[in-house]
């Protein structure tokens, strides 16, 4: 049992390495095949939520993910509207997750990939995304919860994947209705077609890059954390195959080399995610088997690019911004006020 | 004892488990609601060296855990 649930894990792991090196051998911005800040970010830049152009792309890994894993968790009956915990609080820690990863320019998908594509500022970002977990699960050991999800209705639960449906179905077949000034992309179907097959292993596996860190911290289990290293080994074999591996601090793909600024943007990744139970690509599966809790998530995450770009928070090649800065200085005092105060009802009875 | 641990996010199922574990219990019942929790409580009863019956019901799932 516990065999299988690794070889599952490391399965989807692996999928996303090679998956990502290819969509970066067929368009994807480098060491960028999977980045769900960066793509959610570009969607709402394909909405207009956003004007900044060349990040305006309605991005169908993101619609393949959770589709991907809608359509595996129906078939597998795993498909359950649930919801209700701590809606508003889950929103604005994942606006402030979002604002973390524009500052340090990827989300933990992607800081895995630019670690192996040889990019040594994702590294130093790895060291906050550790100690915000660790902060986080010091926090969830000592009773933080946002509460109960509960049992939601059929539509509540449902809603989401129509609207998912309805976009990709715009992406395929009139996507001139939405902004596209990307310059870099896979071609459209490829990107869907890859994402629907992560979507589902990734829904199987329940991988997830936060709880990676977080298992092994509170339960010395290494079974996610497994996950996350077969990203990083696929995807350095492949950037090697590729010629697309450049070790280095200096002139990395869409990165800048400043070490606070990379470590706390990943901590208050890596904080906000744990109180919000997973890492964005967490959110897009779980959001896909119906949680419309993580899809509220989404939408905060969504809301978190939108104000990162049109108030100058998010960082460029050329560093971060001071409105960038304080912003993560602000997401990080959020974060400890949310995790220091709200507390779990009793769950154990004789 | 019963911890009852339905609606809760990951990974505060196995969390409230582990609590009530490493008090040495010989029994404990735990109730889930997601296939995640049922997964990953079982995952963790069985690492604690505990036995871990399944039974379906209503809204998930109940685990019995007894001391191996």
């Amino acid at each position: 049992m516990k065999n299988t649930e690794r070889t599952t894990v490391m399965t989807a792991g692996a999928l996303l390495g090679v998956f990502s090196v290819l969509l970066v051998y067929f368009g994807n911005p480098a060491n960028m095949g999977f980045c769900i800040a960066c793509f959610i970010r570009d969607f709402t830049g394909s909405l207009q939520f956003q004007t900044k152009a060349g990040v305006q792309y309605a991005r169908p890994e993101i619609l393949g993910l959770i589709l991907g894993s809608f359509l595996i968790s129906s078939i597998k009956k795993e498909f359950s509207p649930r919801g209700g915990s701590s809606t508003m609080l889950r929103f604005f820690i994942s606006v402030f997750v979002m604002i973390g990863a524009l500052v340090f320019l990827g989300c933990p998908a992607r800081m895995w990939l630019r670690i192996a594509g040889g990019d040594l500022n994702a590294v130093v970002g790895l060291v906050g995304y550790i100690l915000g977990i660790g902060v986080g699960a010091i926090f969830l050991n000592k009773g933080f919860s946002l509460g109960r999800a509960y049992l939601q209705k059929k539509t509540e639960g449902s809603i989401g994947i129509v609207v998912t449906i309805a976009l990709v179905l715009v992406v395929l077949f009139v996507p001139s209705l939405l902004i596209n000034s990307s310059k870099a992309y896979a071609p459209a179907v490829l990107s869907l077609v890859l994402a629907l097959i992560l979507g589902g292993v990734a829904q199987r596996s329940r991988l997830c890059t936060v709880g990676s860190f977080r298992d092994f911290f509170l339960f010395r289990d290494t079974t996610l954390l497994t996950g996350s290293l077969m990203i990083l080994l696929t995807a350095f074999i492949g950037n090697i195959i590729t010629g697309n591996f450049h070790l280095g601090f200096a002139n990395q793909p869409i990165a800048h080399t400043e070490a606070l600024w990379n470590i706390l943007g990943l901590f208050v990744v890596g904080f906000g995610s744990v109180l919000i139970g997973g890492c964005p690509l967490r959110q897009l599966i779980l959001a896909g088997e119906g949680n419309t809790d993580s899809m509220v998530c989404i939408l905060g995450l969504a809301t978190g690019a939108a104000l990162a770009h049109n108030f100058g928070l998010a960082s460029s090649s050329a560093g971060t911004t001071s409105a960038g800065r304080i912003a993560v200085l602000l997401g990080i005092a959020f974060l400890f006020v949310i995790a220091g105060t709200v507390r779990k009802e009793v769950v154990h009875a004789n | 004892m019963q911890i009852d641990t339905r609606g809760l996010s990951c990974p505060q199922p196995v969390i409230e488990t582990k609590k009530v574990l490493d008090t040495k219990v010989e029994q404990a019942t735990v109730l889930v609601d997601t296939i995640a929790a049922k997964e990953n409580v079982s995952r963790y009863a069985k690492a604690a060296k505990y036995s871990v019956e399944v039974n379906e019901t209503s809204d998930g799932w109940s685990l019995e855990l007894h001391k191996l």
